[in-house]
């Protein structure tokens, strides 16, 4: 069945789930749409229903673990429930939040793994060389190719786990906090990678995430998620500057932890700012001499 | 077509394609796994010492030619638990043995037991190496198309590839809990009591950490189309040959008639 005005790459509406073997929803009444090149970002305390909620986008909840789904959970325009889950994975990908766990284990270089899932779906040979090399290119790991998965840094070895759910072409990405394991340079290198999916080869991305600094930076629109339920949705900034935020026992991103820490010690935003220009200038002045 | 074909292959880093050197290496996957299996067949099935330190001779001799001796030590590695318990229940509480070599409290080290026990560990360690011996030579990946294409299942073949895949990560991970546990004031050192109470506390979170990993592991599988219907396509050509099935069939049925005849008694090993 195609549910009619509903092709966006990820389109949830009035979506429950629960676990199996379970009573409780996990899900209750989720609705969001996530269009092509843009990133939606989701917050909320542990067990607000992230993880499950980054299963259920991507179709695994109930096609591979199970449990009971009910509401519309659709991937261009097609629901989950009567995909398989090949068929899901080509059209919404997912990225945990461990790479150790996510690479196939076969694969004696980073090439083979990229090359891991197109050719579990059988494509031609030449095909799987563009879609490798194009996703190695998109993440700019392309150097990475012939290292042995296993022996990678965390953050590379999560930029190889983007590039080999990209090398199936999915119109959606789901990320379930990506960057939880990593350093701030793995960090860095998974938040620009996230931003150039959506940018330059317009993905829909859906990125749950503890670290609001990293939503800040890449997201455009967020939702807060509590209990299963969106407690909140607006842009990235209207959520992250929500005082709310706090009360779910989210901490919001440093600029606005700042903002908030000036505001209350009736300091001028804008003279605190000319001080560390100077500051940072002085910096820039020391280092250079 | 073809030239489409070629075209494409051309396109391939030679780092995957891999041409590797040696026989033993170059063998079809299939061949190398029936081998293995072979080996740990005659180990364990052949009486005395014949079986085991048949295999063993093959085994350090394959890996001596092959160049993976220090790749091999995580699979020996592997094998110390089992061995402890083998050694310590067969030499000192074997049935019906008398020959006392010496008492400790109320048990008594048998001759018997010591020998039994010896032998038993002796098949453990040439099974663990025959093991190592193939799947240090054997990309995990050869093995899967290749079992694929003789119609076995891709999840059969993946569980295969796996299960060999974890020693050397459960070793790995044994190490890393001890090195955190050591750090928050176990002792993990000293004597042979001492050490054997730092392995309970080692066992529980090396199991369930196992188990975690293949449930992410399953599902994270399940995302990269794990499941598809379709033939896995080849990047590498894998050779077979008339010959390699000469050798995978005797291999088979060698190894099947040595423990068929010995346990009837026809052929008596020392």
């Amino acid at each position: 069945m195609t549910v009619p005005g509903a092709a966006a790459p990820l389109a949830l509406s009035g979506v429950r789930y629960q676990y199996a073997g379970t009573s409780a929803w996990a899900l209750d009444g989720v609705d969001l749409t996530v269009e092509p090149g843009r990133i939606l970002g989701v917050v909320g305390p542990n067990d607000a229903g992230k993880s499950t909620l980054a299963l259920v986008a991507s179709g695994l909840a109930p096609l591979a673990i199970g449990g009971r789904l009910e509401g519309s959970a659709a991937l261009g325009g097609r629901e989950t429930r009567e995909l398989a889950a090949h068929e899901a994975a080509q059209r919404s990908g997912i990225l945990f939040q461990n790479p150790s766990t996510q690479l196939s284990g076969t694969a004696h270089t980073v090439w083979e793994e990229v090359a891991f899932g197109p050719r579990n779906v059988g494509l031609g040979l030449g095909e799987i060389v563009e879609r490798v090399e194009a996703s190695l290119a998109a993440l700019r790991i392309e150097s990475l190719a012939p290292r042995d998965p296993a022996r990678l840094s965390g953050g590379q070895a999560q930029l190889v786990a983007l590039a080999s759910v990209f090398a199936l072409r999915p119109a959606c990405l789901v990320l379930d906090e990506p960057t939880s394991q990593l350093d701030p340079e793995g960090t860095r290198l998974v938040g620009e990678a996230i931003r150039r999916l959506a940018g330059e080869l317009g993905s829909a991305i859906l990125v749950t995430e503890h670290k609001t600094a990293l939503l800040a930076r890449v997201a455009d629109a967020a939702i807060a998620l509590r209990g299963g339920t969106v407690v909140a949705r607006g842009t990235v900034r209207e959520v992250l500057e929500d005082p709310a935020l706090i009360e779910l026992g989210v901490d919001p991103p440093p600029a606005v932890r700042l903002r908030r820490a000036l505001a209350a010690a009736e300091v001028d935003a804008g003279a605190a700012r000319r001080t560390l220009d100077a500051l940072a200038a002085l910096d820039v002045k020391e280092a250079a001499g | 077509m073809e030239d489409a074909l070629n075209e494409a292959a051309s396109r391939v880093p030679d780092y995957v394609l891999r041409p590797v050197d040696g026989t033993y290496r170059r063998l079809n996957p299939t061949t190398k796994l029936v081998i293995a299996f072979s080996a740990a067949l005659v180990a364990f099935g052949v009486r005395g010492w014949t079986g085991p330190l048949v295999v063993l001779a093959i085994v350090v001799a394959t890996a001596a030619v092959t160049r993976i001796g220090r790749a091999m030590r995580p699979f020996v590695l592997a094998t110390i638990p089992l061995i402890a318990s083998i050694l310590l229940v067969n030499t000192f509480l074997y049935p019906g043995a008398e020959d006392v070599l010496l008492r400790v409290g109320p048990f008594a080290a048998t001759g018997t037991g010591l020998t039994e026990a010896l032998q038993a560990s002796l098949r453990v360690v040439a099974f663990a190496l025959s093991v190592a011996v193939f799947s240090l030579t054997t990309p995990t990946d050869d093995l899967l198309v290749d079992l694929e294409r003789r119609g076995v299942g891709r999840r059969g073949v993946f569980v295969i590839g796996s299960a060999i895949r974890t020693i050397p990560r459960m070793v790995e991970r044994a190490g890393e809990i001890v090195e955190a546990q050591r750090a928050r004031g176990l002792d993990t050192e000293g004597s042979p009591l001492r050490r054997i109470r730092g392995i309970l506390p080692l066992a529980g979170p090396m199991i369930l950490g196992a188990v975690t990993d293949v449930e992410e592991r399953t599902v994270a599988l399940e995302a990269r189309a794990f499941s598809a219907p379709a033939q896995r396509t080849v990047i590498r050509p894998i050779p077979d040959s008339p010959a390699q099935r000469a050798v995978r069939w005797s291999a088979g049925l060698g190894a099947a008639g040595l423990v068929a005849l010995g346990i009837a008694g026809i052929l008596r090993f020392p």
